[in-house]
């Protein structure tokens, strides 16, 4: 396989804060292609945002990128980059979408001069080069009349069309990778889609990659072609999509799955997970989701399972992949048993 | 937006007008007239004369009436102390006051927001508990015994500046302009010191908070992410958001920046509108005073508006 | 209650201040009784008159042969007086303007904030020293008077703002449909949870009042004699003089400790009382703004 855009291999971030070491993320390693879309999903506090912030080294004090993290882009390796260097690729050659249109856009500046921003920080053009691309970038995102637009500001816009605006600031200067974290949770549905095709439609343009943050595996399944699923902040399994939608493996994943309401399917009740997703500065002992699991025994409680291979492209955090047999025996998770409160 | 302006206007006026009547019956209603002061052997009879020649006999409501009408002619009566009309006194002293506080809000406005930006991105730094812990003492040092000090320190002790007055009353006929300059420089620089090193702390910190609130948002991690070097971040980004309620302060604070006037230019001999204030209590110059109220509030009523015009002009969303 | 005293006591300034403020009440209530001076008696009129701090005059005396450390002491108990009382006073009547102005709403809350824009258009100082050009000889009460009812504007714009915002809250609803009549819904419901700020504000303005008295009698409108509070040291203090810096220098000493006590306190209340008060200083919501600000000092000048 050619060389892949983005290796990541063993980040791990931790925050140092009053109540303990929080360890956002605890050692993950993936990597994503050149014009590949891949999809990070789980549970709010599993670390998943935390990641993308890391891959764009814009993670704050108390914060701290760990020794021996290796974000390898274009022969570097971000996570011991300076920070001039590191400036000249973040907005150019990697980019980012945030979730919150609203929060997102400087409320004093134009639109059109957000935009022409990226442009002009990063040399590449006069201002009123800058001002044009983002005109026309604007026109590229799908929003009409972008010469008026571009002179308006962002309370004058509505969500769809802000982040529209923040994805024409992510592209305009075609960079390789874009990560968009949580792109449409804030936005309606029907709002959701259109945005989410606009993502598509980009990618297939400029062949740029993405890396397609969201806790929502509805979205994943019509956007990515690979999937990867973090808990605890470790990566609990991986695969191609319609791999991970018709046969997942590991317990965590096929309860996501599970939860998801689906048109067609009857269900008395929506199934959850028992249990709540543990605090980062606490990560259980060995497997992390062993007391929600339902199939866990004694050996997950006390052996840190290691990725496992399932399949081509599938791997799975789990001792099921070397016991197979103990999936018929499903059970209460411990949570459930010992009545933790949720 | 003219419609926008135009109702502020109005409430301006409202605000003056409401002004002048709080001014005029609270003086009023305090114990005494201008002719009622004891000792100096003056008779009753005498006193009531000069009652009745300046209309204090008349019911209330009705010297209220006429007052209005006067102010509004822009008569407001004549000054025993002064000699002259007050509206002349107060259109001469006016303008110097107005060069004091101006420069004074500009400075302590320039260097608060400075000090408040880089406390901010320092917190919990040194330099931040230090810097605060300075500032907090110079505001609360009350006004006059810091003009007081400031005066007895650099024009008496060490003589480095002049110690009182707008210009050198001997030589400035005599100077060339660029002496005189130099001069008039020379005596601002003084009471131009004091004024900011009691007010510069209220903005600071307001700053300082205004900051701490604004970094960790959203759009400030935008900046980043987009590559925008810290400085753009901090100085471009953050602090153009936070100028906004910084204008409001500015208005909150003029009353402020005039009362201080009051004792600064007492001190510091400065012949502007709060020396005419400070005076007038020893002269009892009642129409003087009265004005010297009515016309700081004016001075704070229009720097109000201009703040207003100013925040627009720095926040969209202002404009409705 | 309890747990706001402990973490008030948890910052290190606050201990500070709160040490001050009782070192300056004990000094007020039983200083003047351990110096072997009375306050306003005239010593040996010729030879001691402004003498430099010696070992029997620690401070000095002033240009009435009085020696200024029991001066001082006895100048404690008056300002501390003149200090809390008009601080109470413009707080009351402010809490209650501003309660009664935000309850209300609509057309009365609308001309009352008119008038209210009125009295903060006016610089405070101006307007005490015009009323104090006509009275003749002010006495104690009448400045406390005359401070104490021009000082709450600022505070009526704070507890205005806090009861708009707590007025829509739910259990205000709440009350209202059980039929709780208005007087009690704002004194038990509405007043405790805005009277934050007024706490933190009036903690400020007791040290700017105590300075704006002293300023007023340096300019010669100050409380006569005998009643000498620290104010009165500076009456018509334009014979400041260089060789008597003394007699000036002392009282400010003693006014800037008082204010700074009392300004570092009211800044550990506002952090241990309501973190949220700092938020959002966006735009014109009057709270935010004035909140790390006393409107109190920002009233004096």
């Amino acid at each position: 396989m050619a060389e892949p855009l983005l290796r990541v291999r063993d980040l791990r971030t931790y925050f140092y804060t009053e109540n303990g070491v929080a360890r956002a993320v605890d050692g993950i390693s993936f990597e994503i292609g050149a014009g590949e879309t891949v999809g990070l999903v789980g549970e709010s506090g599993c670390g998943k945002s935390v990641t993308a912030l890391s891959v764009l080294r814009l993670v704050r004090p108390p914060g701290r990128i760990e020794q021996g993290s290796e974000l390898i882009f274009d022969g570097k390796n971000l996570a011991t980059l300076d920070e001039r260097e590191m400036r000249a690729i973040r907005g150019a050659r990697v980019s980012m979408v945030f979730q919150e249109p609203m929060t997102a856009l400087n409320p004093v500046f134009t639109v059109g001069d957000q935009i022409a921003e990226v442009v002009r920080v990063h040399n590449a053009g006069s201002k009123q080069d800058a001002w044009a691309r983002a005109v026309q970038m604007l026109e590229t995102v799908g929003i009409p009349s972008p010469e008026q637009r571009a002179t308006e500001y962002p309370h004058q816009l509505s969500g769809g069309m802000r982040q529209r605006v923040v994805i024409a600031m992510a592209l305009i200067m075609n960079p390789a990778l874009v990560i968009a974290d949580e792109p449409t949770t804030a936005l309606d549905v029907t709002i959701q889609a259109q945005i989410l095709e606009l993502l598509r439609d980009l990618q297939q343009r400029f062949g740029t990659s993405i890396l397609l943050i969201t806790h929502d595996l509805g979205v994943v399944a019509e956007t990515v072609s690979r999937v990867i699923v973090m808990y605890g902040g470790e990566i609990v399994e991986e695969a191609p999509v319609n791999h991970l939608f018709a046969r997942a493996h590991h317990p965590y994943t096929e309860g996501l799955l599970n939860a998801m309401p689906r048109v067609g399917h009857e269900r008395e009740r929506l199934a959850t997970i028992p249990g709540s997703v543990p605090p980062p500065t606490n990560w259980p002992a060995a497997c992390r989701f062993h007391d929600r699991c339902p199939y866990a025994w004694e050996r997950c409680a006390t052996e840190h399972p290691p990725l496992y291979p399932i399949a081509k492209g599938h791997v799975s955090r789990c001792h099921l992949a070397d016991e197979p047999k103990r999936r018929a025996e499903k059970h209460d998770p411990l949570v459930v048993a010992r009545g933790a409160s949720t | 937006m003219r419609r926008q302006l135009a109702a502020r206007l109005g409430q301006s006026l409202i605000v003056v007008v409401l002004v002048a009547t709080i001014s005029f019956f609270v003086i009023r209603l305090a114990p005494g007239d201008p002719f009622s002061f004891a000792g100096e052997n003056i008779p009753f009879s005498v006193r009531d004369h000069w009652r009745h020649v300046f209309g204090f006999d008349k019911p209330l409501l009705e010297q209220f009436g006429r007052y209005v009408l006067a102010v509004f002619r822009g008569d407001f009566g004549y000054s025993f102390s002064r000699k002259g009309d007050v509206s002349s006194v107060i259109a001469d002293a006016l303008p110097r006051t107005i060069l004091l506080v101006g420069l004074a809000v500009f400075l302590s406005f320039a260097i608060g927001i400075a000090a408040g930006v880089l406390q901010a991105t320092r917190r919990g730094s040194w330099f931040d508990r230090v810097s605060t812990g300075v500032l907090v003492f110079f505001y609360s040092l009350p006004d006059f015994w810091a003009a007081l000090m400031i005066l007895f320190l650099f024009a008496h002790r060490w003589r480095l500046f002049p110690t009182a007055g707008i210009v050198d009353p001997v030589s400035y006929d005599y100077w060339p302009p660029w002496r005189q300059l130099v001069d008039r420089v020379a005596h601002l620089v003084l009471p131009l010191f004091a004024f900011t090193l009691v007010t510069v702390a209220a903005v600071a910190r307001f700053q300082r908070a205004a900051m701490l609130e604004i970094l960790p948002s959203d759009y400030v991690r935008t900046a980043r992410a987009k590559g925008v070097p810290e400085q753009g971040v901090v100085w471009r980004h953050a602090l153009r958001t936070a100028l906004t309620p910084m204008v409001t302060l500015l208005g909150l604070m003029l009353p402020a920046y005039l009362g201080g006037a009051v004792f600064i230019e007492k001190v510091f001999d400065w012949p502007g509108l709060g020396s005419l204030a400070a005076d007038a209590i020893q002269k009892r110059d009642y129409f003087l005073v009265t004005a010297t109220v009515i016309v700081g509030s004016i001075v704070v009523v229009i720097g109000n508006l201009m703040a207003d015009l100013l925040q627009m002009a720095l926040d969209p969303r202002v404009r409705e | 209650m309890n747990r706001t005293l402990r973490r008030l006591l948890a910052h290190r300034s606050a201990r500070w201040s709160l040490a001050t403020i009782a070192i300056l009440i004990i000094a007020a209530a039983i200083g003047p009784m351990l110096v072997p001076y009375e306050c306003h008696t005239q010593l040996d009129i010729v030879r001691l008159q402004n003498q430099p701090p010696s070992w029997a005059h620690p401070l000095g005396t002033d240009q009435f042969s009085r020696d200024v450390l029991a001066r001082l002491l006895c100048g404690a108990r008056i300002s501390l007086a003149v200090g809390t009382l008009a601080v109470a006073m413009s707080m009351t009547i402010g809490t209650v303007y501003g309660l009664i102005s935000g309850y209300a709403g609509g057309r009365v809350d609308g001309a009352m904030m008119r008038v209210l824009d009125a009295f903060l258009s006016i610089p405070r100082v101006m307007l005490v020293i015009a009323v104090l050009t006509l009275w003749d000889s002010v006495s104690l009460a009448g400045m406390i008077v005359l401070l104490g009812t021009t000082g709450w504007f600022g505070v009526s714009r704070l507890v205005r703002a806090e009861t708009l915002a707590v007025k829509r809250m739910d259990y205000i609803e709440a009350a209202r449909a059980l039929g709780t009549p208005t007087s009690r819904i704002l004194w038990r419901h509405i007043l405790p949870n805005v009277i934050a700020p007024v706490i933190v504000a009036a903690t400020l303005a007791v040290g700017s009042v105590i300075a704006l008295e002293a300023g007023l009698s340096f300019l010669g409108a100050g409380v006569r004699e005998p009643d000498a509070s620290w104010g009165s040291m500076f009456l018509a203090g334009v014979s400041f003089s260089t060789s008597t810096w003394w007699i000036l220098f002392f009282p400010g000493i003693a006014i800037v400790g008082t204010v700074l006590a009392f300004n570092v306190l009211g800044d550990a209340l506002r952090d241990v009382l309501d973190p949220r008060q700092l938020h959002a200083p966006v735009m014109t919501v009057a709270s935010s703004v004035a909140a790390p600000i006393a409107p109190e000092r920002l009233e004096n000048g």
